[in-house]
């Protein structure tokens, strides 16, 4: 039987190619192609750092149904990564895959925030981290659906969809946690304190974020604060739990200087490529 | 020589989803277009979730069934936009779902990240899904997630049977 074709691969042209011709969505900006590139790596890099995190409680949870829960986000947005990453590929135009650019970069070249790097910590920690994230994320999905590149706009809509379905989840259990037993709300409120000032990072923007909202293809990130505070202000509330005072930012994670954890990440995710490159089955 | 579109549907209706294999690709509302580019057949799918593991299978289903039907040139296409919502799945699609144990989709009741206006009524309060084995509507919800990224786990008080509830998407 011949070799299936490859349709996993977004037909960036062919997308380029109908936006360019007055699509559903205005034509592809004349942008900084290395900013878009890094925009990519970005979108790609924390759901895939986030995903992998998510996996390592596959036969850990707490609970089978939570488990198995962890593990079906991890596939969300493992399979988000991908569309990401393919489209990272095109752009950059220098004929990476998606899986070339999961495997075989090293701890610098990512550009994931730190906050979906950090060690998962207890149950509750992990899901104070994804319910700080889901907010974003979603926020951020919603206004990328409308993404001057066509490309960009329809993994928006792809993964939007599962991550509004993500939010409900991780918002509903810091609720039940945080304004569950005194042992449970204790623990949430130090995930919160602890996490607070690595979530800031998601705002924390540069010059990539600016040219990224002048050529139409990305959210300013100030605009996502307003309502990012809002979801994460009254879910917090019905949780009991403080929001901290504290506005330090952890920052650095969207240029490439990570903390320690996620070389240790990659040395498990990237082994068998490193140690048997081009190995496929 | 090139088959009929609407025949080509008709192979593609005889195709099992991998994962619930009692309705088609055609009844969950998969494939999106049929169509001939000259000696080529091109068929159009999307994807349920992204991260799915079953969207390679249908691939290759779809290409392995065409064949022995014996269309040579096929090529597959993926779309994304419209993205894929459980509305497509038919009615025939739902009820054999039924049939199967799995509760059906209920519509209208997909999340929409709006979170604050559901506070209090999360933990599923704000559905009812009939038990697919007894039909009692006393059942709660179990898991967000299920066997696959596609269904939540539920169980019934009635009939004390747990299953699964194909998820509004």
């Amino acid at each position: 039987m011949p070799s299936l074709p490859d349709i996993m691969t977004p037909d960036a042209e062919g997308l380029a190619a109908k936006a360019a011709h007055g699509g559903a969505h205005a034509p592809a900006p004349d942008a900084d192609q290395d900013a878009f590139f890094e925009f990519l790596l970005r979108m790609g890099d924390n759901a895939l750092i986030l995903g992998h995190r998510n996996s390592e409680w596959c036969g850990h949870g707490p609970v089978l149904e939570e488990d198995i829960a962890m593990s079906n986000m991890a596939l969300d947005l493992i399979g988000q990564t991908a569309l990401w990453l393919g489209l990272a590929g095109e752009v950059e135009g220098k004929g990476r895959s998606a899986d070339d650019l999961a495997y075989l970069r090293d701890a610098w070249d990512f550009r994931n925030v730190l906050l979906v790097e950090r060690p998962n910590g207890d149950f509750g920690a992990t899901l104070m981290r994804q319910f700080l994230f889901d907010a974003f994320h979603f926020h951020q999905l919603q206004a990328l659906t409308k993404s001057a590149d066509a490309r960009v706009a329809e993994i928006a809509g792809k993964a939007l969809k599962e991550v509004s379905y993500h939010l409900e989840r991780s918002a509903e259990q810091v609720i039940a946690l945080g304004d569950g037993t005194e042992e449970s709300h204790a623990r949430m409120q130090a995930a919160l304190d602890d996490q607070w000032g690595y979530a800031l990072e998601m705002f924390a923007g540069d010059a990539t974020d600016a040219k990224m909202a002048d050529a139409g293809i990305a959210p300013d990130l100030a605009d996502l604060r307003g309502p990012w505070d809002a979801t994460v202000q009254a879910v917090l509330a019905e949780a009991t739990l403080a929001i901290p005072e504290n506005s330090y930012v952890h920052k650095g994670g969207k240029q490439g200087t990570h903390t320690e954890h996620l070389g240790y990440i990659l040395a498990e995710m990237q082994f068998l490529q490193r140690a048997y490159p081009g190995a496929e089955w | 020589m090139r088959a009929a579109v609407s025949q080509v549907w008709d192979w593609l209706a005889e195709v099992p989803d991998p994962e619930i294999p009692v309705i088609s690709l055609t009844d969950l509302g998969i494939i999106r277009a049929v169509e001939w580019q000259g000696e080529v057949l091109v068929v159009t799918v999307t994807p349920t979730y992204s991260g799915c593991p079953a969207t390679a299978v249908i691939n290759l289903d779809i290409e392995a069934h065409l064949r022995g039907k014996g269309v040579e040139l096929i090529r597959l296409e993926r779309q994304l936009t419209p993205a894929w919502t459980t509305d497509w799945i038919t009615p025939e699609g739902r009820e054999k779902l039924r049939e199967y144990g799995i509760a059906p989709p209920i519509e209208g009741t997909a999340p929409d990240g709006q979170v604050m206006a559901r506070v209090g009524a999360l933990s599923g309060a704000n559905l009812t899904v009939p038990c697919p084995r007894c039909g009692s509507n006393e059942t709660r919800r179990v898991s967000q997630f299920g066997s696959t990224p596609c269904k939540a786990s539920w169980v019934c008080n009635a009939c004390l049977e747990p299953f699964d509830y194909f998820k509004c998407h």
